[in-house]
């Protein structure tokens, strides 16, 4: 076994066990997408019209809280330490973090979302579109965000800073999964830009975000 | 004198002392000129005297851009070539590119609402703005989170090379998105569209800003300096006390 497989398994055994928090953020999803026929009435064409939008939001929302804790219980436990020491890159230690977040909470995120789409009345073809769209923009989510859990692990701060310093990155990711959603479900536009460059943005966010969150721990832990 | 010369704080503020006032009497000259023009040049035939927000507008949508340009050259002097001045520079040029920024959005909704009918429409433009406001914010919080000035400066150095990455992308995916705001009419293929007229206040007017700019940017650099002195004082103040009194 590869140590980067070792850092996935790793991973993903502490987040489904005791005192890991996987299914947190499907949890956190279900309840963002109840509040939102509350807060806009029970409109059933409104919510069907919104519901990919809604959908999208939930998913930011939730991919981002669970990421505060991802740097920072290493860090207090001292598998940090050991992980910027070690001879894998610190890139490719953090790309192994990032995948299993994603395989724990961005993915069951996608898997409950057509659930959440019938009580939002988007029909099930429709469904699939959206969930297309999440399954291929949630990793751009996870992978923005490790700079900003890394940002907050190297300054000991958490919680509303990572959301003020992640938000403003992820809006390209939200206007073209929303809009990429939309114009395959109503059209009239091709759904086909709007997906391209959707994946495009999450490629290159699978390179920068490595990259970016390593040069931050490094230079805030040194 | 080399940029190597300026890492002696002291050097700094003394090159700083000199140039100051020298760039506070151009900015004020040129500001001077600027407006007289300004009041001369015509106005518009459908927009009358509201067009003279543009003077202001412009030019401090221009500096708000360049503020983050001035960060990311700062970005990369503090994380590739550890210039010890880099991270006073890119302290100091974020409170200033936001409040240009903030300045841009604030003229741009009073000339909205004459003009369009509205003071603030979700337009591409607009929106990147807001966007580029709100990116300057989370730098300038991070700056403020930070215990230590030197790692606060190295987090808010990898956050402005990110943004500077993104803020191209966040623009051409906002202007995707919905746009409502002229497209660029200066720079552009095929020479500009703006009468001389008015387009000469606009270029006096955008170099009187820029000279505020970097005459605001060396002061606030000054200050910065001068409040790590203080910091650095009182902490071997308190050491001393502490010592004193075990």
């Amino acid at each position: 076994m590869t140590p980067f497989t070792a850092l996935v398994l790793r991973d993903m055994r502490l987040a489904v066990r005791v005192g890991g928090g996987a299914l947190m953020g499907a949890l956190f999803f279900l309840i963002v997408v109840t509040m939102m026929p509350f807060a806009v009435g029970p409109d059933l064409k409104l919510l069907a019209r919104i519901g990919p939008a809604i959908l999208w939001l939930g998913a930011l929302l939730a991919t981002l809280l669970a990421l505060d804790r991802l740097f920072a219980t290493d860090h207090e436990d001292g598998s940090l330490d050991l992980l910027m020491m070690g001879r894998m890159p610190l890139e490719l230690a953090i790309a192994g973090k990032g995948v299993a977040h994603w395989l724990t909470t961005g993915l069951p995120l996608v898997m409950i979302s057509p659930v959440l789409g019938l009580m939002l009345n988007v029909e099930l073809k429709a469904m699939g579109v959206v969930a297309l769209t999440l399954i291929v923009g949630t990793p751009a989510l996870t992978f923005i965000g490790l700079i900003g859990a890394a940002l907050s692990v190297a300054l000991r701060r958490g919680g509303l800073l990572l959301a003020v310093l992640v938000l403003p990155l992820t809006i390209p990711v939200l206007i073209f999964g929303v809009s990429a959603a939309n114009a395959g479900i109503v059209g009239p536009e091709p759904f086909g830009p709007p997906f391209t460059i959707l994946c495009a943005l999450s490629l290159m966010s699978l390179v920068v975000g490595p990259f970016a969150a390593a040069a931050a721990l490094r230079f805030g832990l040194e | 004198m080399a940029v190597i010369d300026l890492a002696n704080p002291t050097r700094f503020l003394s090159l700083v002392q000199r140039v100051l006032p020298w760039l506070w009497g151009a900015a004020l000259i040129v500001f001077i000129i600027g407006l007289m023009q300004t009041f001369n040049a015509p106005d518009d035939y459908q927009q009358g005297a509201t067009v003279k927000i543009m003077y202001i507008h412009v030019p401090a949508a221009w500096l708000g851009m360049m503020g983050w340009s001035v960060m990311s050259v700062a970005a990369l002097g503090t994380l590739v070539w550890r210039h010890p001045l880099a991270d006073v520079a890119g302290k100091a040029a974020a409170p200033i590119g936001a409040a240009f920024t903030f300045i841009c959005l604030i003229t741009g909704a009073l000339w909205g609402r004459p003009t369009w009918g509205t003071y603030w429409v979700w337009d591409a433009r607009l929106t990147s703005m807001l966007v580029l406001l709100l990116l300057y914010l989370g730098v300038i919080a991070l700056y403020w989170t930070a215990e230590d000035p030197g790692r606060g400066s190295r987090a808010a150095a990898v956050l402005t090379l990110v943004g500077a990455i993104n803020l191209p992308i966040i623009k051409f995916s906002v202007d995707w998105w919905n746009t409502l705001h002229q497209p660029a009419s200066i720079m552009r293929t095929g020479g500009t569209a703006i009468a001389p007229s008015i387009l000469y206040p606009l270029l006096v007017m955008a170099l009187g800003f820029t000279l505020l700019f970097f005459a605001l940017h060396f002061a606030a650099m000054r200050n910065e300096i001068l409040r790590r002195r203080v910091r650095t004082m009182r902490l071997i103040q308190a050491q001393t006390l502490a010592e004193a009194r075990a």
